[in-house]
C-alpha cells in the first residue's frame, strides 16, 4: 500500500509548466529524496502535497484514497507535516510552548497545565537527542537544537508523511547525525519521508528511493542505492556522464596562474578579536585562491567579515595593494577595493525588496552619478553588463530580487560586488543553497577572476569546493591559524588531518 | 459531496492582483470616490472657497508627513516632529526682531539639532527609533514651553504673516510652499543617492551597510530632514495663526503624519517611499474629516470612519508572504 501518491500532475503557472505530468510514490516507512536543481520543480511539488498548491491536472492519492488538500492546514490535519529550511518557530517563547504551540495539555479547570507540558517536553525532545531545559527560551538554544525541536514538533501531529526541505543546511556535523538518528527512527515506525537536499553526501547516507525532477518533468525515479553518484549528477543536469567525469564534480578547472614573488594584494597581519579572533595573519597574491579551511565555529566568517571592516576588531592591519586600510570600516573596505560576500546572502547580502538593478548598483551609486543624482543610464550600462556576464536570469532587471531563484540571488550579489571593481573578493560560501548548474557557473567566475588578477578567498564547507579551488587553504580553529596547505598538499585527506591534528593538539595542551 | 463543488469553485476575481494594486492606488480611487460623493450630495463642496480651507488646512500635514516617509522609508519613525514644530514656534516670536530670516534660520537651526539627535541616537548609539525620538516628543515641547514662557504670542511681522496667509497667483502661499517640498522630497527620492541608500537602508540595514554605504551619516540625514521639515511646519504654523503658541502647535499632528504616510502606501516596514502617496493620504483624511463636518456628523463618528481608513490601509499594505 502505497502512503502517498502522485499521479500525472501537472502545475501551470502564467508562461511557465512548473509541474508536467509528474507521478511520485512514497511507501510507508520510505525516506525518498527528491532532487533537482533550483527551478525543476521541487518546490512546486512540495507546495502541492501540503496544500500550498492546488494541482491543475493529475491527482493526489494518500493512503489509496483520493485527497484534495485546499489549505496547508488540511494538509497537516491529514498527517503530512513540513520542515522548512529556516526554523518557523517563535524564539522568544520557551521550548515546551513551541513543543505544544496550540495543542497545550489542560489541566480540569481548562487552565494550562505547565508541569505536565514540561514533563512531556522533556521525554519528546530526549528522543531527538535534544537535552535541555524545555522553559528555556527557544532562541538561546543553537540552531540544530532549534531544528530538532522544529521536528519534533511536525512529527507529534501524528504525522504519516514528513517533508524535509534542506533540514542540514543550518546544521553542524554532530547535529546532522542527530538528525539522521531521528529519521531513521521515524523509518522504523513506518512514516513516510520526503527529503529535499542539494548534498549529495546526505542523499546517499539516508534515503533508499529517489525521484529527480528536470524542467518540471521526471526524469528518474527508483532505489538510490542502484544510481551511481556521477549518473545521479547528470540526470539532474542533463548532461553527459563523461563530461561530468572529466570535469569533476566542482566547476573548477584547477591551479591558478600565480607569480610566487608577486607583491601581495591582500595582506592581513595579527588580526585580534578579543571575542573570536586571535593574531590570524595570511597574505593573498593577485591572481591566487587561498581557501580558509576549519569546522564550523573556527572563525572563517569572522575573520572575512573582520577583513571587511563589518565585524569590530582590536588590533592588527589590513593592507591592500601594500596600503594600509586606516580604519576598520566597511565604507573603507569597499574604498579600498575589498568586496565581501557574506554566508547569509537574504540577512546580509541582499535587499530582497528592490529590483536586480538597485541591488547591483547599491555600492557604487555615488561613481554612476554627479552631485548626488543618479544617472539611469549608466546604471542600466552597468547591470546589462553584469547580467550578461554572469547570465543572471531575470524577467527584466526590474524584478523584486527576492523572486528570484538561490543561484541567481547569489550571482546578483556578486555583481554588486564585481561592480565596485575589487581588487580582493572575499568569499563566503558562494555556493550554498544554489543548485548544481549554478553553482558550476559559479565555480567556474571565481576562476576567470582570479586569472583576471584578483586576490580570492574562498570560505566553504564543502571540502570538495575548497580543494578543487583553492590554491593554497590557510585552516583556522578556534579563531586562530593552525596550519596552510600548499602545492600538492591540497586535498581533502590533508585539509582533514590538518584539522583533526589542531584539534588533538589543543586537547593535549588543556 | 456539497463539500466538494464549494471548494471547486474558484472566485473569479484575482485576489493577488488586486492586493498588489490596492496599497499603490487605493487611496487614489478614494479620494475620487470622495469627491464624486461630495459632487452629488455636498453643496458647495466643490468651490474654491471650501477647497482652499481644505488645502491650507492640509498644508502642514503634508509637509511633516513628507520627512516622516522618509524616516519610515528606513524602518524607523519619527515621535518627535510635534515637539519639533512647538519649538519652531516658540523660537520665532524671539528672534523676529533680527528679522525674518533670522527667525525663520533659527527656527531650522533648532530643526537640524533635534534632528541630530534622534539620528545620532538612533544611527551611533543604536536605540529603536520609537524610543529614541520618544525622548524628544516628550522634552522637546517642554523646552518650547520654557523657552516661550508658557505664553500665547502674537505675531504682527507682515513678512511671515505672508507666508502664512498670503497669495501668490490665487494660490496661498503655504500650498506653494508645500507643493515645492512635495516636488523636492519627490526628487530626492527618485533621482539620489541619498534617496536609493535610504531605501537600500530600509529594506535591509545589514546588507546595505556591507555594501560600503554610509548607512550611519544616511540616517542622521534622514532624522535631520524630517526634523528641518517639521521646523517649516512650526513656523507656517506661526504665520498662518499669527500668533505662537507652544502648547498647541503641532499637537498629535505626528500620529496625522504617520496616518498619511500609512494610508498612502508606504509600508511601516520600509524599503519603500510614497512621496504623492502620503500626499493623497494626507488630502483623503483631510476630505474625509470636512465631508463629515459638512454633513453635521459627530467629531466621534469622524474619528471612527479614519480608524477605518487606517485599517484598510495597513491591511492592504501588510506583507505578502513571499513565494
Amino acid at each position: 500500500m502505497a502512503l502517498l501518491e502522485v499521479v500525472d500532475v501537472s502545475k501551470v503557472f502564467p508562461g511557465v509548466r512548473a509541474l508536467d505530468d509528474v507521478s511520485f510514490t512514497l511507501q510507508p516507512g520510505e525516506v525518498h529524496a527528491l532532487v533537482g536543481e533550483n527551478g525543476a520543480g521541487k518546490s512546486t511539488l512540495i507546495k502541492v502535497l501540503t496544500g500550498v498548491y492546488q494541482p491543475d491536472g493529475g491527482e493526489l492519492r494518500y493512503r489509496d484514497e483520493p485527497a484534495v488538500f485546499d489549505t496547508p492546514m488540511d494538509a497537516q490535519r491529514a498527517g503530512i507535516s513540513t520542515i522548512y529550511q529556516e526554523v518557523n518557530l517563535i524564539p522568544l517563547m520557551s521550548v515546551a510552548h513551541n513543543l505544544f504551540l496550540g495543542r497545550e495539555p489542560r489541566n480540569a479547570l481548562g487552565l494550562l497545565d505547565e508541569a505536565r507540558m514540561h514533563r512531556e517536553a522533556s521525554e519528546i525532545l530526549l528522543r531527538y537527542g535534544v537535552t535541555t531545559d524545555v522553559r528555556r527560551r527557544l532562541g538561546t538554544l543553537a540552531l540544530g537544537a532549534q531544528q530538532m525541536v522544529a521536528l519534533a514538533r511536525a512529527v507529534m501531529i501524528d504525522a504519516k508523511v514528513v517533508i524535509m526541505d534542506e533540514p542540514t543546511s543550518s546544521l553542524e556535523p554532530r547535529e546532522v547525525t542527530t538528525l539522521f538518528g531521528v529519521i531513521r527512527d521515524l523509518h522504523a515506525q513506518g512514516i513516510g519521508i520526503v527529503y529535499v537536499s542539494h548534498r549529495l553526501d546526505e542523499l546517499y547516507q539516508i534515503c533508499d528511493a529517489v525521484t529527480i525532477l528536470r524542467d518540471g518533468k521526471v526524469v528518474h525515479t527508483g532505489r538510490l542505492a542502484d544510481l551511481e553518484r556521477l549518473k545521479l549528477v547528470s540526470l539532474m543536469l542533463g548532461r553527459d556522464m563523461s563530461a561530468v567525469r572529466r570535469e569533476g564534480f566542482t566547476g573548477f578547472a584547477g591551479g591558478h596562474d600565480t607569480a610566487p614573488d608577486a607583491a601581495p594584494v591582500l595582506k592581513v597581519t595579527d588580526l585580534n578579536s578579543r571575542r573570536r579572533l586571535h593574531d590570524i595573519s595570511f597574505s593573498v597574491r593577485p591572481g591566487e585562491v587561498v581557501g580558509l579551511g576549519g569546522l564550523l565555529g573556527a572563525g572563517r566568517s569572522e575573520t572575512i567579515k573582520a577583513i571587511g571592516g563589518a565585524y569590530p576588531i582590536d588590533g592588527g592591519t589590513v593592507e591592500v595593494d601594500g596600503r594600509e586600510l586606516k580604519r576598520p570600516t566597511t565604507v573603507q573596505a569597499v574604498r579600498a577595493g575589498i568586496a565581501v560576500q557574506p554566508e547569509d546572502r537574504k540577512a546580509e547580502g541582499l535587499v530582497a525588496g528592490l529590483s536586480v538593478r538597485e541591488n547591483i548598483a547599491l555600492a557604487v551609486l555615488p561613481r554612476l552619478s554627479r552631485f548626488g543624482l543618479v544617472s539611469d543610464r549608466r546604471i542600466d550600462d552597468i547591470v546589462r553588463t553584469y547580467m550578461d556576464r554572469l547570465r543572471i536570469k531575470a524577467s527584466s532587471p526590474d524584478q523584486r530580487v527576492g523572486d528570484l531563484s538561490g543561484g541567481n540571488q547569489q550571482k546578483v550579489l556578486l555583481a554588486r560586488l564585481l561592480a565596485t571593481r575589487p581588487k580582493v573578493l572575499l568569499l563566503d560560501e558562494p555556493t550554498r543553497g544554489i543548485d548544481v548548474g549554478a553553482k558550476a557557473e559559479v565555480q567556474s567566475l571565481i576562476d576567470e577572476l582570479a586569472s583576471e588578477g584578483l586576490g580570492v578567498v574562498l570560505v566553504s564547507s564543502d571540502a570538495e569546493e575548497l580543494v578543487e579551488g583553492a590554491d593554497r587553504v590557510v585552516v583556522l580553529r578556534d579563531g586562530a591559524v593552525v596550519g596552510e596547505l600548499t602545492g600538492a598538499q591540497v586535498t581533502t585527506e590533508s585539509l582533514l588531518e590538518t584539522i583533526a591534528a589542531a584539534a588533538e593538539l589543543e586537547e593535549n595542551n588543556e | 459531496m456539497s463539500e466538494a463543488t464549494a471548494t471547486a469553485a474558484r472566485p473569479a476575481i484575482d485576489l493577488a492582483r488586486i492586493r498588489a494594486w490596492l496599497p499603490a492606488y487605493g487611496v487614489y480611487m478614494a479620494i475620487a470616490l470622495l469627491l464624486l460623493f461630495n459632487v452629488l450630495f455636498t453643496p458647495n463642496f466643490l468651490a474654491w472657497s471650501n477647497l482652499r480651507i481644505q488645502l491650507i488646512q492640509v498644508a502642514p500635514i503634508v509637509i511633516v508627513a513628507l520627512g516622516m516617509a522618509l524616516v519610515i522609508g528606513t524602518e524607523g519613525i519619527d515621535l518627535s516632529v510635534g515637539a519639533v514644530m512647538a519649538l519652531a514656534a516658540a523660537l520665532i516670536p524671539l528672534y523676529l526682531g533680527y528679522g525674518v530670516i533670522a527667525a525663520i534660520g533659527v527656527s531650522l537651526v533648532a530643526g537640524v539639532l533635534v534632528g541630530l539627535i534622534n539620528g545620532t541616537l538612533v544611527a551611533r548609539v543604536g536605540l529603536q527609533p520609537i524610543v529614541a525620538t520618544l525622548a524628544l516628543f516628550v522634552g522637546g515641547r517642554g523646552l518650547a514651553l520654557v523657552i516661550s514662557g508658557g505664553q500665547l504670542k502674537d505675531v504682527r511681522n507682515e513678512d511671515l504673516i505672508y507666508l502664512g496667509s498670503g497669495d501668490l497667483a490665487g494660490i496661498p502661499v503655504l500650498v506653494w510652499i508645500a507643493a515645492l517640498l512635495v516636488v523636492i522630497v519627490g526628487f530626492v527620492v527618485r533621482r539620489t543617492v541619498f534617496g536609493r541608500r535610504l531605501l537600500a537602508i530600509g529594506g535591509n540595514r545589514p546588507a546595505t551597510e556591507l555594501a560600503g554605504v554610509p548607512v550611519k551619516r544616511v540616517l542622521i540625514t534622514v532624522y535631520v530632514l524630517c526634523s528641518v521639515l517639521a521646523s517649516v511646519a512650526g513656523l507656517l504654523a506661526v504665520a498662518r495663526i499669527q500668533s505662537s503658541d507652544a502648547s498647541a502647535v503641532g499637537l498629535l499632528i505626528e500620529l496625522s503624519a504617520i496616518t498619511a504616510v500609512v494610508v498612502g502606501g508606504t509600508p511601516l516596514t520600509g524599503g519603500r517611499v510614497r512621496v504623492l502617496g502620503t500626499v493623497a493620504g494626507a488630502l483623503l483624511m483631510q476630505l474625509v474629516v470636512a465631508t463629515m463636518i459638512k454633513h453635521n456628523l459627530q467629531p466621534s463618528t469622524t474619528e471612527m470612519v479614519q480608524a477605518v481608513i487606517i485599517l484598510v490601509a495597513v491591511y492592504a499594505a501588510r506583507e505578502r508572504k513571499s513565494r
